[in-house]
């Protein structure tokens, strides 16, 4: 075992997968000038050269559309966006082209592209550098959509996102950057579409992604004696092993997904459909979804704080639901 | 110019002009069903251009895609059967008239984006500087897909990166319904390429040699490593934007890019110097491979869609 940050898991895969792939390149703003603006590819141009590391102009709706095609040529690009939110300038090569083409082209090409996209908030950095925009493609068909919480997964997930055929769509969080966690020795892999029991319990299940596997644990730990929670890390949002959810909602009867996009037309919404269609006897209270307020992120601590989940506002739900 | 090449370009010409007159049928006929665009008129620029490539080269084409594709070397029956919704057409059944794909000979497909092929070629041209391999890649845009973003993001970094790209802007003086004095403050586009320091070329784009030698040199330039090239094709769109839109252009402007010289298939006829023998026999031919293409799609199944959702709807 040995100590892993997760800013190096993402490194470490980056590293380890271009060395084991040439067909694998980095592409995205300053990816090349001394390892990125949060170091993500650290070392990748000293080891790989200029060739197979491109640093580009800020020209995001370019360098997306260039990846779509070089993989359609057979490469594997993986594409850095320094924060999600400008997904918001190449939404057309994400959307309609990356997500499309193979099904338009019935299947005669694939589109093995790994997006990169860096999200968090907390930070203070308001409402441009701060959006966990997730759904915009859950709601895509086409993308996968993975959201690694622990060193582990950012290594393990980031391996198997490059190696998938179709693109995938890895969201980093930038809170979690500096967090450090004990991992195996040697190479491992994070399957798509098979979720985490972050915690056993048998009182409710907390669905929880990206950073509020955090605050869901932290809730948990504060519920201890009191509530018995269980709680789940999907790590993988498409595909998604619903089984695991459906699983322990069974055993617990009550379900809470948490995360730090708006609750409104979320993930956590989507959870809660599939649960209620597959599930709904399982049920023994409403299912709860908790997310940020609709709107724009404000900027002042208060305020940014009083919009977004906490382990205190995810506990006082939880203690609703269960009347404890 | 060799003679042979001369009557391959007119045989390919023909074929579109040919192809497209049939689809308008279908289509009024209710045997093909959405949107279709057609380039009669425009058959020189894509048979120009692509008759300087080989076929590892990859073209990425537009919502007016059908000539690009038969210029380079599509097949006809899957074509067909693509539009009439088949299980055999070349994308099986799944992209249509906008989003035909033939990767084996080197079309990277339509787009029903205006302007969104631009970038995707960026790719290909970028996989083959990468592995050192002479490839190119051809991004077939209109005038219209000129004011997009992505025009200037994609000749920006093909010219930073050299890569071997080459930028065909197919100036049929309209976007839709809206003429290019509408939409452009300049008279040409190809001037744009200074700003990115790579040649810009204006050609007459109904002169299928005049296309073929600028394209020639552009692909050559583009092998040898010395970065993209903007090629503006001057053409005109003989029928309506798209089956559903009404045509209200002058009747004066009609005619005059109807006339004989104007005419590419025409043109070419005439500059190369082609008998009447090779002509009739073009033709000959061209309309048997259309019949058989037809025939080929009217018989072909549709896809199933039980088997459809059954291998591509996960949730
Ligand atoms: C992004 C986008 N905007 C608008 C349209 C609708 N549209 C389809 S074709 C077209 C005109 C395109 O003009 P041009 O690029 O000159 O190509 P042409 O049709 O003349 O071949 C428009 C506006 C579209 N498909 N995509
Ligand atoms: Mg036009």
């Amino acid at each position: 075992m040995r100590m892993l940050q997760y800013i190096q898991a993402i490194n470490e895969a980056l590293h380890e997968e271009m060395a084991r792939d040439a067909s694998v390149f980095v592409i995205g703003e300053d990816v090349d000038q001394n390892g990125g603006v949060f170091k993500a590819t650290q070392g990748l141009v000293e080891r790989f050269g200029a060739r197979r590391v491109r640093g580009t102009p800020i020209a995001e709706s370019a360098f997306t559309g260039l990846a779509a095609g070089a993989a359609m040529a057979g490469l594997r690009p993986v594409v850095e966006f320094m924060y999600f939110d400008f997904v918001g300038v190449a939404m057309d090569p994400l959307v309609n082209q990356m997500a499309k083409i193979a099904g338009m082209s019935g299947g005669q090409l694939q589109v093995p592209v790994t997006v990169r996209a860096q999200t968090g908030a907390r930070t203070r950095e308001a409402a441009q550098h701060s959006q966990s925009l997730e759904a915009w493609f859950l709601h895509t068909p086409g993308f996968k959509v993975v959201m690694p919480a622990t060193s582990y997964d950012a290594k393990g997930l980031l391996k198997s996102a490059i190696r998938d055929d179709c693109p995938v769509l890895y969201i980093e969080n930038r809170q979690l950057y500096y967090e450090t966690e004990s991992v195996p020795d040697g190479e491992w892999t994070t399957p798509l579409g098979v979720a985490e029991v972050a915690r056993e319990g048998r009182d409710i299940t907390v669905v929880a992604i990206g950073y509020a596997r955090k605050l869901a644990l932290s809730a948990a730990q504060a519920l201890e004696g009191t509530v018995s929670v269980e709680v789940i890390d999907p790590r993988s949002l498409a595909p998604l092993d619903l089984e695991t959810i459906l699983n322990s909602v069974s055993k617990t009867g009550h379900l809470v997904v948490v995360h730090d996009a708006p609750a409104s037309c979320g993930f956590g919404a989507e959870i809660v459909r599939r649960v209620v269609a597959q599930g709904f006897d399982l049920l023994d209270a409403e299912p709860l979804v908790v997310g940020s307020a609709h709107v724009p992120m404000p900027f002042s601590p208060p305020l940014e704080d009083a919009c977004l989940p906490s382990a205190a506002s995810l506990t006082a739900v939880i203690r609703k639901i269960i009347n404890r | 110019m060799e003679p042979d090449l001369v009557i391959q370009m007119y045989r390919s010409m023909l074929t579109i002009r040919l192809f497209e007159e049939k689809v308008k049928q279908l289509y009024q006929a209710g045997e093909i069903a959405g949107a279709i665009h057609l380039s009669i008129g425009q058959e020189a620029v894509a048979v120009g251009v692509c008759s300087a490539l080989r076929l590892d080269d990859a073209v990425f084409s537009t919502h007016r895609g059908h000539g690009h594709l038969i210029a380079k070397g599509g097949h006809l029956p899957e074509m067909v059967a693509e539009l009439m919704g088949r299980q055999t057409g070349c994308s099986r059944g799944c992209g249509g008239s906008m989003h035909m794909f033939e990767s084996r000979v080197g079309f990277m497909g339509g787009n029903g984006i205006v302007g969104g092929g631009l970038t995707l070629a960026l790719g290909a041209a970028f996989a083959a500087q990468y592995r050192g391999r002479d490839g190119i890649a051809v991004a077939f845009f209109g005038d219209g897909a000129a004011q997009q973003g992505t025009f200037h993001e994609a000749l920006n970094l093909a010219a930073l990166w050299k890569l071997p790209y080459l930028a065909v802007c197919e100036n049929n003086q309209y976007a839709a319904t809206t003429p290019f004095v509408a939409a452009v403050p300049t008279a040409d586009i190809a001037p744009r390429a200074a700003g990115y320091g790579i040649p810009g070329i204006v050609v007459d784009g109904n002169d299928c040699l005049a296309v073929y030698r600028a394209a020639t040199a552009a692909v050559e330039r583009a092998r040898a490593g010395d970065g993209p090239t903007l090629l503006e094709c001057k053409t005109y769109r003989v029928e309506p934007h798209c089956g559903i839109i009404a045509d209200k252009r002058p009747k004066e402007e009609l005619e005059r890019w109807g006339r004989p010289d104007r005419d590419p298939l025409e043109h070419l006829r005439r500059g190369g110097g082609l008998s009447d023998a090779v002509i009739s026999a073009a033709w000959h031919d061209v309309e048997a491979q259309l019949e058989t293409a037809v025939t080929f799609a009217r018989g072909s199944p549709y896809p199933d869609p039980a088997a459809f959702l059954r291998e591509h709807a996960n949730i």
